[in-house]
């Protein structure tokens, strides 16, 4: 399974459905030559965590602007590492205020893509701090 | 338009200047190569005579009161009455939100518009467990008629008209607002105001969903039946492009997805309810986006009304010259706000609002400068709501009606977007109507390559967004006030209604649950029952349970 490509869960956790972002970024993901399974709006932090597994994915996206990301980020990132998922790589993307950040971080999220970032560069993130699993 | 002695002599000089052009552009090329709108679409150097030369006076732009009405449909303009200035406001609690909307009105505001936040919207209350982390962040939040009251304390419902952004719970937030004008000794045919209430939008575009299509236009007939027979002077549906335009959508596709959902709900009363065109239709109200680019939204708004009266003319054979008037509401484009270098957006905003203005709008929502990062705060919505009133009192265009009529450019361009929005419906009805084409994903099909296509353009620099891509600041801190909502405001609302809950018949509540999804079974009108249940304390979540219990719950697919 050498050169397995990076797969991708991205989702939208909570009852938010501005998806334009979500949806142009499963687009980027799928040309930049990831696998990308897009789990449409309103899903559960459970039902994230359990699609990840199942998917066995390397890194899940995780896309809400209705503000609620404190508690629906770091909740995926918990339910990951208890079912012992802790090497799937959490980021997240939004309008997120810079004081939130420091909370995302220390409850496991590795990188937060914020307004400006371009989708080569989010790409490139994910090539080179994402590794398939064998 | 023009005599064939004005075209040839245009003709000859055109033929000059582009000699001209060509040896200047010879010399020193053009800035870029294509200039084309936001939407992409493309702009000609020079609109002259030739580009309108087929149009004709009486059957294409006529008088404003006369159709195709592409001037407006007030006779008289703005002089008669300007646009409602209406600023979209919810935040935290009822009380809270009631408290903006008197702030608002004591500045100088003129009709009052209902954000809900995200449990409301989707038909959950504070205490299910999806709304967790939810409450009261993006709007109000309202569980039970409880709340509805603290949201309407001290508002004349008489005198204000209100519209509330409710799609799928939109009958059981109606009902609380009908219960409670009944209970103020206000009657029904007294109040004024709108629901939005258009799901075919939240398929194609916002996705606060409950149950599939078909079901939802159901509901949304029930509603109109029941505002023509009752409440006549409110608008049951609000049928909006403006969720479609920010999820990505062309100005085309915003205008040909928007009508022809009106045209979905229109054919749907007609063979559903055997209501004839001309007892609803003047009740039908729309809702379109003022996006960044000046003049494509400009023609967007004028093709619209044109648009829509042909169809009601010739399409459905309405003969009440009421029907065929499209009456719009218009938002300023969130989408084209940027965090970056926050204090630009009151020039979009501004630029945007003046658009909607000279394209002819009702009523407008202008955004606050803040926006793009949290609820706005009360400094940058007066800001906002300045904007349209500057618009209105200092800058003139109000005095003249539809001022750019007969420009070259305009018409031609208003003549362009109509035609391509036909292309649209057409298609969609070949389709089999807009549901079909919904089932099919092709309208969020057609708006995912749009979105795609755009931040690639910006990516690439072939687009610009000031602060954004061009002229940004290095190391930028946004530095601005931030309104957060605390999640005292959930606590609060959760001891609220489990107060409610223990205080209310809930035997008599049960009933009337029952009776609502045996009028959901049997196909009859769910308004009344609705109307019964909230009078008993019923909440929004039981009311839309009964929906997705009886016609089934519908998950977003996930089209991208």
């Amino acid at each position: 399974m050498a050169n397995r490509r990076i797969r991708i869960l991205l989702a939208k956790p909570g009852l938010d459905g501005h998806d334009r972002g979500a949806r142009v970024l499963a687009r980027s993901f799928r040309d930049a030559g990831f696998e990308v399974i897009y789990t449409g709006c309103h899903q559960t932090p459970e039902q994230i965590a359990a699609t990840a597994l199942q998917e066995d994915v390397d890194m899940v996206g995780l896309s809400c602007l209705s503000g609620a990301h404190n508690y629906l980020y770091p909740q995926v990132a918990k339910l990951l590492q208890e079912a012992g998922a802790g090497d799937i790589v959490v980021v997240g993307g939004g309008i997120i205020p810079e004081k939130d950040m420091p909370g995302l971080y220390a409850s496991g999220l590795t990188a937060l893509f914020t307004p400006g970032a371009t989708l080569d560069s989010i790409n490139e993130w994910i090539s080179t701090n994402v590794t398939p699993k064998e | 338009m023009f005599t064939q002695e004005l075209l040839d002599k245009s003709s000859l000089m055109r033929k000059k200047w582009e000699d001209e052009v060509k040896k200047i552009i010879a010399k020193r090329a053009d800035q870029k190569e294509k200039w084309s709108t936001v939407s992409d679409l493309e702009i000609k150097r020079l609109y002259g005579p030739e580009d309108i030369k087929d149009m004709d006076f009486e059957k294409d732009i006529a008088y404003p009161g006369q159709f195709p009405y592409l001037r407006g449909n007030q006779a008289t303009g703005y002089r008669g009455k300007y646009w409602t200035f209406r600023m979209f406001a919810g935040m935290g609690s009822a009380k809270t939100t009631n408290e903006r909307w008197h702030y608002l009105l004591s500045t100088g505001q003129t009709g009052l518009s209902t954000a809900f936040d995200f449990p409301t919207l989707m038909g959950y209350d504070t205490d299910s467990p999806k709304a967790k982390g939810e409450c009261g962040k993006c709007g109000v939040a309202i569980d039970t008629i409880d709340d509805f009251r603290d949201l309407i304390k001290g508002i004349p419902l008489d005198k204000i008209t209100t519209s509330m952004t409710t799609n799928p719970p939109a009958t059981a937030l109606w009902a609380m607002y009908c219960a409670s004008a009944e209970q103020q000794g206000i009657p029904l045919n007294k109040i004024g105001g709108t629901i939005q209430n258009d799901m075919l939008k939240e398929f194609i575009a916002q996705k606060t969903l409950m149950c599939p299509p078909e079901p939802s236009v159901k509901l949304i007939s029930d509603t109109i039946e029941f505002g023509t027979k009752f409440v006549p002077n409110w608008n049951t549906v609000s049928i909006s492009g403006y969720h479609i335009r920010e999820a990505g959508a062309t100005a085309v596709q915003e205008l040909a997805f928007t009508l022809r959902d009106g045209m979905e709900y229109v054919e749907d009363v007609i063979r559903r309810k055997g209501l004839h065109i001309d007892q609803f239709a003047s009740r039908l109200s729309f809702f379109f986006n003022s996006h960044i680019d000046f003049f494509e939204e400009i023609a967007k708004l004028r093709a619209a009304r044109r648009i829509w009266a042909k169809a009601m003319r010739e399409r459905y054979n309405s003969q009440d010259p009421r029907s065929w008037w499209m009456r719009f509401h218009t938002q300023t484009a969130g989408c084209s706000l940027t965090a970056q270098q926050p204090y630009n957006n009151v020039v979009r905003t501004a630029t945007e609002a003046l658009a909607a203005v000279l394209g002819g709008t009702q009523s407008l929502h202008t955004n606050s400068l803040d926006e793009v990062l949290c609820l706005p705060s009360d400094h940058a919505v007066q800001i906002a709501l300045r904007t349209q009133q500057l618009i209105a009192d200092e800058i003139g265009v109000a005095n003249t009606i539809d001022p750019l009529a007969g420009s070259y450019f305009v018409e031609a361009l208003t003549n362009e977007m109509e035609e391509k929005a036909w292309e649209y419906i057409h298609k969609i009805d070949e389709m089999g109507g807009m549901v079909a084409a919904i089932e099919k994903g092709f309208p969020q099909m057609e708006i995912s390559d749009a979105a795609y296509k755009f931040q690639k353009q910006i990516d690439s620099g072939e687009k610009i967004m000031i602060g954004v891509n061009k002229y940004n600041i290095e190391d930028e801190v946004i530095d601005i006030p931030i309104v957060e909502i605390d999640d005292s405001v959930e606590e609060g609302q959760l001891k609220r209604l489990a107060e409610v809950k223990r205080k209310r018949d809930n035997r008599q509540v049960a009933i009337c649950l029952k009776d609502l999804a045996d009028a959901c079974r049997k196909g009859e009108n769910v308004m009344p029952f609705c109307i019964a249940a909230v009078k008993e304390y019923a909440s929004v979540q039981e009311i839309c349970d009964v929906y997705r219990e009886v016609y089934g719950e519908y998950r977003d697919p996930g089209i991208y």
